[in-house]
């Protein structure tokens, strides 16, 4: 009997013909896997979001299968020496054994601490880029409401997170959150004991903050991260204007083989600095803080960086207390403002802004052709402000630590923060708005008059002038007839290609540079001609 | 002179019996002047018996150490200080009974001399040497008493554990949960521990120098305080970190400077390379 060869090279085809036959998955699969998407970097940083929510998930359950849940008190007896013998709850307990006696524990802590930050970094960088270009606008809106929920719900799995182990940090900031919610009029109280079962801190909030961390806020975040990418399949992504870039058409790379292995590249390098990062760099030592106590507060108490602004806005809230003389009197805390209302004003501003500029700028149409920052000066400078005023906050927020290590008066940084967050805000769009007008101005010039070649002429009469390099042929006086398209304008020669290519390459050049022109007037220069050793004239042997 | 001879005669004439039958005013006068003198020469006598040892309580003879340490007293701390120790309005207080401790801790630690008047006197190098610092808290001492650090290892015994939880109640508060100090108001902070030695965390204790508050032996006892600082000594400063680089130990805002300054800009580098390679 022969043997019948097998065809190596044959297998794939067979195999996916194979699973056609069964599952008729070719139709809908050739169209997601020619899926176009535009590339640029700054489309990369959402993926910084979600690869890392990715590393999240991974670290997160490897910290399940040891942490305990509960608020029994147990006595310590773990193998870090400086609390043995310390009586402390479980949950703390079995964090301080996941630091310290389960093997790759604390890396995997680590990693999972530092990814959080990452994630909501990357968050906040993402949005920032979608807002400066004009990426929000119709028909996205939906997808950057999408968006800044996903920022409020990482808040809050990170708030959850950071208040599980039970160390005394994380119950300060636990202390301020219940302080919070008793600010609001009315219903604090009750909401405040019907979270915490009773008086702060009670014995029931770790475990209702686990099942919230571990079950209910990924629910929800997955389920809106899912809404968001279906979304950008459904609308497609949009792309810079350019050559051949309608606002009809997605130019770009298909999404098999190139774009997907680019994202999977991608993924791995989020995972490796997220793992050098959490292998790198202590993250929330919390065998410092000790067991969580009422009356232990350390200095430098912080919460993670994202809710710093309002640590910070609470700072620098003025002790305006309102008291209404209803029945035996009701107070509205000063905490209120700047921790309820502040919050809740920004949730409103940012995910109404869409709708906002729409309303304002007349503009009703579809646009899948992004904006440079610059040509939009007005909402450039209104982001810019915003940034301005969360970073003074957000200052604010770790404040006692700058003072300290700056060696400046506490007090002065109070103050510098409260003119600050009114003075910073309206001077950064000021100064933000005219950069954008002198880049615009600049553009248009480049446009109009060419690139500056850096030769200086001297023209018979004894005046210099700089000689351009029009853009465009035609026109009077040397004027090209140009119009602006919403896109980089080259403004060197070399982006001309009449000095030679830049030299391409990340660390090293993989070509060589161009030679450099020689000028005809010059001949070559030549090597000096080799010398001869001058002797008595006798031939050499 | 002439009531000098009235006097002694007087006197004689008393002496010898010869009582006149009725004293003129003017004798009478004359006597009264008499026991006035007599009395007033008498506490004068007494006086200069016991004024030797007025001056005696003024300025004590002081052992070998403290006069070496009033020698640099009164060149080098008397401008603030005012002499013997009293203080000096608006510049210096008076040393009288802070004793040895508050001595040793302030000029050990490089705090005294100040270099100005200022929200707080700042840790420099020191400018004088052990024995030195010895002798100038001596003579504090000796000028009006006061606590003293107690000679011996300061963390003999002491309990890991027990430090911790005693450093977390009382001292994390200004000196954070590190010991890397933290700030207080108007310009004043809590200072690092992680220069400070025992016996000088042992005399910030005892005597609570500048912002800090007094933790005497019956708040805080010897045995605690020893337990304080073998925690800060061999937790705090000599403890490998667990988990990496620490990042200066400034909790999560350093946390969140990190995460932006390494992980965000690493990873826009690498998508600046992803995309570009096309």
């Amino acid at each position: 009997m022969k043997r019948r060869k097998l065809d190596m090279a044959s297998v794939p085809g067979k195999a996916a013909v194979g699973v056609d036959e069964r599952f008729q998955v070719s139709t809908p699969l050739r169209k997601l896997l020619n899926k176009v998407f535009p590339d640029h970097w700054s489309f990369l940083l959402g993926e910084i979001a979600l690869f890392s929510f990715v590393v999240l998930l991974l670290t997160g359950v490897f910290l399940t299968f040891f942490y305990e849940p509960a608020m029994t008190e147990v006595v310590y007896n773990g193998s870090y020496a400086p609390l043995r013998g310390t009586p402390m709850s479980a949950a703390y307990a079995s964090s301080l054994d996941l630091s310290f006696d389960v093997r790759g524990g604390l890396i995997m802590r680590q990693m999972h601490h530092w990814a959080a930050l990452l994630f909501m970094a990357a968050i906040v960088v993402h949005m920032l880029r979608v807002f400066f270009t004009g990426a929000f606008r119709k028909p996205r809106e939906t997808n950057w409401i999408i968006g800044s929920l996903l920022f409020w719900v990482g808040f809050l799995a990170g708030f959850t997170g950071y208040s599980l182990p039970d160390d005394g940090l994380s119950g300060t900031g636990l202390r301020i959150a219940s302080g919070i919610m008793l600010s609001i009029p009315v219903i604090g109280s009750w909401v405040t004991s019907s979270i915490f079962g009773g008086e702060f801190p009670g014995d029931i909030i770790i475990s209702r903050f686990f099942i919230a961390h571990v079950l209910l806020i990924p629910g929800l975040l997955v389920a809106l991260i899912s809404a968001h990418l279906g979304l950008v399949f459904k609308q497609k992504h949009t792309q810079w204007p350019g050559p051949g870039r309608t606002n009809e058409n997605v130019v770009g790379e298909r999404m098999f083989p190139r774009y997907a292995l680019k994202q999977g590249g991608f993924f791995m390098v989020v995972f490796g600095v997220i793992a050098l990062m959490g292998g790198l760099f202590q993250i929330n030592p919390i065998w410092y803080f000790g067991p969580y106590e009422a009356w232990v507060v350390s200095a430098a108490s912080q919460p993670d960086w994202y809710v710093m602004f309002l640590d910070g806005s609470t700072r620098l809230m003025p002790a305006w207390e309102i008291n209404i003389p209803i029945g035996d009197g009701y107070v509205i805390p000063p905490l209120f403002w700047p921790t309820v209302v502040l919050p809740g004003i920004l949730v409103g501003l940012s995910t109404l802004y869409p709708f906002v500029e729409a309303r304002r700028l007349k503009d009703y149409r579809s646009h899948n052709l992004l904006q440079r920052p610059r040509d939009v000066p007005e909402r450039t400078a209104i982001g810019a402000m915003a940034v301005a005023f969360y970073i003074v906050l957000t200052l604010s927020g770790g404040n006692d630590v700058i003072a300290d290590k700056f060696q400046i008066s506490l007090n002065a940084m109070t103050w510098a923060g409260r003119i600050g967050l009114l003075v910073v805000p309206p001077l950064a769009y000021y100064v933000t708005y005219r950069i954008c007008l002198g880049l615009q101005q600049h553009d248009r010039e480049v446009l109009a008059h060419g690139v500056e070649t850096g030769i200086i002429r001297r023209l018979p009469d004894g005046r210099f002038e700089e000689v351009h390099q029009p853009l465009a042929a035609g026109g009077h006086d040397g004027h090209g007839e140009l119009e602006y398209v919403g896109w980089v304008v080259p403004k060197k020669m070399n982006r001309l290609g009449a000095l030679g290519p830049a030299i391409r390459g990340f660390f090293y050049p993989i070509e060589k540079p161009a030679e450099a022109p020689v000028s005809p007037g010059h001949p070559p220069v030549e090597s000096r001609p080799e010398r001869k050793e001058i002797g008595s004239g006798s031939s050499p042997r | 002179m002439t009531s000098d001879n009235d006097r002694r005669r007087g006197l004689l004439a008393r002496l010898r019996g010869e009582r006149p039958a009725a004293r003129s005013r003017g004798r009478r006068r004359l006597g009264a002047a008499v026991r006035l003198i007599a009395a007033l020469t008498l506490a004068g006598g007494a006086y200069t018996v016991f004024a030797p040892g007025v001056q005696a309580q003024e300025n004590p003879p002081l052992t070998g150490a403290a006069a070496e340490g009033k020698a640099l007293f009164d060149v080098s701390c008397v401008t603030c200080h005012g002499r013997n120790a009293q203080g000096v309005e608006g510049r210096g207080p008076s040393l009288i009974g802070v004793g040895a401790a508050s001595v040793e801790f302030q000029v050990s630690s490089g705090r005294m001399p100040m270099a100005r008047q200022e929200a707080q006197a700042m840790r420099k190098p020191p400018v004088f040497n052990d024995e030195q610092v010895r002798q100038l808290a001596r003579y504090v001492q000796e000028l009006g008493g006061g606590p003293q650090v107690p000679e011996g290892d300061l963390r003999e015994g002491a309990n890991l554990a027990t430090g911790g939880e005693l450093f977390r109640i009382n001292c994390s508060q200004c000196h954070a949960f590190g010991g890397g100090g933290g700030a207080l108001s108007s310009g004043k902070y809590a200072p690092s521990l992680r220069p400070a030695s025992d016996r000088q965390i042992y005399a910030a204790m005892l005597s609570g120098p500048q912002n800090m508050p007094v933790f005497g032996d019956n708040q805080i006892t010897p045995d605690q305080k020893a337990d304080i600082i073998a925690y800060i000594q061999d937790t705090l400063k000599h403890d490998q970190d667990q988990g990496g680089f620490n990042l200066g130990r400034y909790g999560p805002s350093t946390e969140g400077l990190a995460i932006f300054l390494i992980g965000i800009v690493a990873l826009v580098f690498a998508s600046l390379w992803i995309a570009g390679k096309s």
